[in-house]
């Protein structure tokens, strides 16, 4: 964990309530499948979002407006300095992924798929990618796995961007392991459906993001797990679904 | 060159400076970002007989200034702590601890207490007689002056250590509560808990909190303890560590001006991990800037002329 100061670079709209957030700072100890977590003026408890994408100077982070917090988040113009927790949570282990591991994100799940997927890549591993939305104009990040070279299946509950249905319904792929962050319902479907091992980065209210307060607690089959700490990726066979 | 040496029923501390129960866990996650040996001491996670998971969540809101929690006293259990937490906690913490002890029965209270008392770590024992997350125990001791007295004899016939009870903001007269704990035997006063609150989510229309109420915490209960401290200063004899909202080096000497010995810093930690040592290392300027030399010399300071 390092606390340290980040300047705003960038913080703009990229979908439907969705922002992207570019911060320069200190970026060391960062790793795909973390959070950091930030102070906003104004609010008492920091904000844990995801980490989508990083490099030596830079950070991205990816949120949608959901409340107060996030509102008032977006309307910080560039050049804000903000306090911020970096280098919290666990992340991806990408040891187990074998050759072609599957990534599955949802909504405001998909960032942190990023980062791993060029994690992946540089392993010299080939993901498929699957991301799910509610509608065309809440898709993003789409153009940005491509640039990768990936092509990512993307599904739509209403059918007006790619394949209508659920994350599941583009499940039928071969894969070697598979990678997941979304809403939790997404989660579980995804746990059933799945057909091999694989990690979960799951999402609760947090009151402090680094193991201190008991918060995030949740049951586990190998104990109780503070999502922020212990998590936030957990394995299949640690879940108790 | 000031002194902020404070002493708690014999225990010496090098400052007044101690992170509250339930927001410093067992002091490794801090020890990992800076060197807690700066502390004047911290007050370990409320430990039961049994281990507990504690509350469903959502057990954390944010309020203004502040913030509810419902954790519900999760913790590995008395075994636990002293097989494990302690041990672990020894490699990087090297003053006596203060052990925060709770319970759902009389015995119980006792039973720990006199396991933690053993403990060579341990210089003072916290005994929480008021966590509001818990049903059929915690705060239920606490609301009264027979059960919070009936409390300290059981845990006093069985310990050593200075036992300092601590007492619920969520009664209508602070005072006679720790007046019957100072009677009972009680070596000193811990106060305040926190507060009991809620919020609704207007979305779902319900309770936000897994326990539908939860422990408001925070900058924005600090006048509340500040007044209780105060009002049990007047009433006990028995030292006092103070705690409530507790954010800087100034709200330490404005708690202890009101009757605290010591002060306990709570959610701040949460906020910002270094909160409590940033108090310690700001506590010495300002002292000179107030002109305190000795700062046990400011203790209940108000109070007088």
């Amino acid at each position: 964990m390092l606390d340290t100061e980040f300047e705003i670079l960038s913080n703009k709209l990229i979908a439907k309530n969705t922002w992207e957030l570019v911060l320069r700072g200190d970026t060391r100890g960062i790793a795909p499948g973390q959070f950091v977590n930030l102070k906003l003026p104004g609010f008492y408890l920091r904000r844990p979002l995801s980490v989508c994408d990083f490099d030596a100077g830079a950070l991205t982070l990816i949120y949608k407006v959901v409340g107060h917090g996030t509102e008032a988040l977006a309307a910080l113009p560039v050049g804000t300095a903000l306090d911020v927790l970096t280098g919290l949570g666990n992340g991806y282990d990408t040891g187990p992924s074998g050759p072609r591991p599957l990534l599955i994100g949802g909504g405001a799940g998909v960032p942190p798929l990023y980062a791993l997927a060029k994690a992946l890549l540089r392993e010299g591993k080939t993901p498929a990618v699957i991301l799910g939305f509610n509608s065309a104009g809440e898709v993003f990040y789409r153009e940005e796995f491509r640039a990768l070279g990936l092509e990512p299946a993307v599904t739509t509950v209403d059918g007006s961007c790619g394949i209508k249905g659920f994350v599941t319904d583009a499940m039928d792929v071969p894969y070697t392991y598979f990678y997941t962050c979304g809403p939790e319902p997404m989660l579980k479907a995804v746990y059933q459906r799945s057909v091999t091992s694989g990690q979960f980065s799951l999402e609760e209210r947090m009151g402090c993001g680094f193991g201190a307060c008991m918060g995030c607690t949740c049951k586990t089959k190998t104990g109780h797990k503070r999502i922020c700490k212990d998590g936030p990726v957990l394995t299949k066979e640690e879940l108790a679904w | 060159m000031v002194n902020t040496q404070v002493t708690l029923s014999g225990l010496v501390l090098s400052n007044p400076v101690i992170p509250a129960s339930g927001t410093f866990g067992y002091g490794y996650e801090f020890a990992e970002t800076y060197d807690i040996n700066c502390l004047g001491s911290f007050s370990f996670k409320g430990t039961t007989r049994e281990p507990r998971f504690g509350n469903t969540p959502p057990r954390i809101a944010e309020t203004a200034s502040g913030m509810l929690n419902a954790v519900g006293l999760q913790n590995p259990g008395i075994d636990r702590v002293i097989g494990e937490e302690l041990p672990k906690l020894r490699r990087v913490f090297h003053k006596p601890v203060v052990a925060n002890i709770s319970g759902f029965s009389i015995d119980e209270y006792a039973e720990c207490c006199a396991r933690i008392d053993k403990e060579e770590q341990v210089g003072l024992i916290e005994v929480n007689i008021s966590c509001p997350n818990v049903h059929c125990g915690g705060m239920s001791f606490g609301t009264s002056p027979e059960s919070a007295a009936e409390v300290t004899r059981a845990v006093k016939a069985v310990t050593t250590k200075p036992v300092y009870m601590k007492l619920s903001p969520n009664v209508t007269d602070i005072a006679a509560i720790a007046r019957a704990c100072e009677d009972a035997g009680a070596d000193g006063i811990s106060l305040i808990n926190t507060l009991l609150g809620m919020r609704i989510d207007l979305k779902k229309r319900r309770p936000l909190l897994g326990n539908t109420t939860g422990g408001l915490s925070g900058p924005a209960v600090f006048p509340v303890a500040l007044r209780m401290v105060w009002q049990v200063y007047e009433a006990v004899k028995i030292p006092i560590i103070g705690m409530g909202g507790i954010a800087s080096a100034e709200d330490v000497v404005e708690m202890m001006l009101a009757g605290a010995a010591a002060v306990e810093v709570g959610a701040a930690n949460l906020v910002d991990p270094l909160a409590s040592k940033k108090i310690v290392d700001e506590l010495p300027h300002v002292m000179e800037r107030l002109g305190i030399e000795n700062l046990t010399d400011i203790i209940g300071g108000a109070h007088h002329g």
